[in-house]
């Protein structure tokens, strides 16, 4: 493991990804990737009592489904890296407290997974053999939360983003036959001003962009080394303002670029205004979708940008700006 | 008693109900797509524009005019509010500045603790399904 | 290389980019279903009124009689998970008149009953409705004492 460039850093035995898993809940499966996720749930209680207890169990089922899928058993995982939106990060740690696994709970608002997966990967170049990382997020314990109680009567503006109900989770091993991470570029904070709580894609971007360029000047890879470049969940407007400021710089990115955001539901169909986001949302596409298409080998090269809004609802009450962040990892087969 | 439902029906007023009563909520809406303001500065604002256009006076011959049109939206709140104080004070001085407002809206406060109370036994929260 | 201006050289010029990039609420279309919803509403609230002037109540009591009703029919149609849809078709149509302000007490009502009746229902009822009567309240007291001060200046105001 080294360090390249300015923040990059390169592996000696890039890590596999062993296998991933994902829940989502019932309007993502109503979504355009349905058919890629592990289980779709048909209510958001999942019979439990409260939003934070259903979400609690998407995870943990999530990293139960991915556990007896990769035919690994607990006591061979090292460590567990896992996070989610809800205060504390209660989603994780009460989901994953009997899974008898260390546990590592990391915050980094929507840019969780790929937080985690970092760290994992960075783990497994040391001590672990098979580390475990899992996000999840819920729309209404996230609307609870961060906006409103579900019942009362507001319009969403169309810059609003809607937060997924899913789990995404991945498990990450020393040896392996690839999908390899060989790359992570952790991003940095980066607040451009952006105040407004309903208009996170445009918070974000500015922070996936100067991940986006770092890793290329670090790497001396350009936009056509990969097949996709993916980011977290900037939603259609954190999109289209990315791939300008992109083109700013000279770099363009039009045509391998998309967002987990615009992926996961159907826009004309489906109401969500600018698009999915949320741990969950990263995570479960990427779990679902992306590495389904990695291992069928339709995508060989893919970098995966997670990005995140380092806000809380008491910031915005004091009328603080939205930092954001963007971590990426390169994936490659 | 029987009910003169004509009277009732009467178009003129209602007519007039309906105008003013939506002018406001546009004026609402306006602020709730230019300002991105909350909901609940918004309600502050209406509450608190009527209480103040009801203490001057003005919003009386709104409520004239339009009845129901002027004193259902918030504002008609707030100017109920402000008009029971006023009548307070003429019946009771200062105490009644501090007892008239409340007297005055008293049974919509009341209603609306007691049915969120009851709402909240019998029924849960639901996913927006749109 | 780099044709186009960069939209991050100063916060400023972002945000405008940011605005101008961002799509605005389709407001005439809002503001339509605004108007008639909520002019529907203050409607039905005078129907109410006036056949409680037909039953012989006068005017504020028919005005409390109309806010209670209304703002039944609001808190019902919230427990039904109805009032939300209405709200957003509707926007400030349903929010502005008295039914939005029983909708913002039920809605929390509602949400966190989960954290118990006492502190969760109780506690948390007014998140969205509590400053409407602070500030509602506290100005009414204020124009009270005014309207004190100044009539016993024998100015009169009202």
């Amino acid at each position: 493991m080294k360090k390249i460039g300015k923040q990059t850093i390169q592996f000696d035995t890039p890590p596999t990804i062993l296998d991933c898993a994902s829940i989502v809940g019932p309007k993502e499966a109503q979504g355009p990737l349905a058919k890629y996720f592990d289980q779709t749930l048909d209510d958001e209680f999942w019979g439990e009592k409260t939003w934070e207890k259903a979400e609690s169990k998407i995870i943990k089922e999530t990293v139960n489904t991915l556990i007896s899928k990769s035919g690994i058993a607990i006591d061979e995982i090292d460590c567990c890296f896992a996070g989610d939106l809800l205060n504390q990060c209660i989603s994780s740690s009460f989901g994953l407290r009997e899974l008898n696994v260390p546990f590592f709970g990391v915050f980094g608002a929507c840019s969780t997974f790929v937080e985690s997966m970092s760290l994992g990967a960075i783990c497994t170049e040391s001590f672990a053999e098979h580390v475990l990382c899992a996000t999840s997020s819920h729309f209404c314990s996230a609307e609870k939360q961060f906006r409103f109680p579900l019942e009362l009567g507001n319009q969403r503006p169309p810059t609003s983003q809607w937060t997924v109900t899913g789990a995404g989770s991945c498990i990450l091993s020393k040896s392996g036959q690839g999908p390899f991470i060989t790359t992570i570029t952790p991003g940095k904070i980066i607040d451009m001003g952006i105040k407004d709580g309903n208009n996170m894609g445009a918070a974000m971007a500015p922070a996936f962009a100067d991940t986006l360029v770092t890793h290329f000047l670090d790497t001396g890879r350009n936009p056509s080394y990969y097949d996709a470049i993916i980011s977290g969940d900037l939603g259609y407007i954190g999109k289209e303002i990315v791939i300008d400021i992109l083109a700013s710089q000279g770099y363009n990115i039009k045509s391998n670029y998309n967002d987990c955001g615009v992926l996961i539901f159907d826009k004309a169909k489906q109401d969500t205004h600018a698009g999915g986001s949320g741990c969950g949302c990263c995570g479960s596409v990427f779990s679902g979708y992306f590495f389904k298409q990695l291992q069928e080998k339709k995508i060989k090269k893919m970098l995966l940008i997670a990005t995140g809004a380092l806000m809380n609802s008491t910031s915005s009450q004091q009328g603080e700006t939205i930092p954001g962040i963007a971590h990426a990892i390169s994936i490659e087969l | 008693m029987d009910i003169d439902w004509a009277q009732v029906f009467s178009w003129m007023p209602l007519l007039k109900c309906f105008i003013v009563g939506g002018l406001i909520c546009i004026v609402g809406q306006i602020l709730i797509d230019k300002t991105k303001l909350t909901p609940a500065r918004i309600l502050v604002i209406f509450v608190t524009t009527g209480a103040i256009l009801g203490g001057l006076g003005i919003y009386q011959y709104l409520v004239d005019f339009a009845g129901a049109g002027a004193t259902v939206p918030l504002t008609g709140f707030g100017y109920n509010l402000a008009k029971g104080a006023i009548e307070g004070v003429k019946e009771m001085g200062i105490i009644g500045a501090f007892t008239g407002g409340v007297k005055a809206a008293a049974g919509g406060i009341a209603a609306a603790i007691f049915f969120g109370y009851l709402a909240s036994l019998i029924s849960k929260p639901k996913m927006k399904k749109q | 290389m780099g044709t186009n201006k960069n939209p991050l050289e100063t916060k400023e010029g972002y945000q405008n980019y940011v605005d101008q990039k961002s799509p605005n609420s389709p407001i005439w279309k809002n503001c339509f279903n605004a108007f008639w919803v909520g002019g529907l509403i203050c409607t039905i609230g005078q129907i109410i009124s006036n056949i409680c002037k037909q039953r012989g109540f006068d005017i504020a009591t028919s005005g409390t009689i109309v806010s209670i009703i209304l703002i039944g029919i609001a808190a019902f149609l919230t427990g039904l998970n109805i009032f939300n849809k209405i709200g957003k078709f509707a926007g400030a149509g349903s929010l502005v008149p008295i039914t939005g302000f029983a909708n913002s007490i039920v809605s929390p009502a509602m949400e966190y009953k989960s954290e118990g009746y006492v502190m969760g229902v109780g506690g948390k009822m007014f998140t969205v409705a509590g400053p409407v009567l602070v500030f509602g309240i506290s100005a009414s007291i204020l124009i009270g004492i005014i309207y004190m001060i100044f009539n016993t200046q024998s100015i009169t105001l009202v």
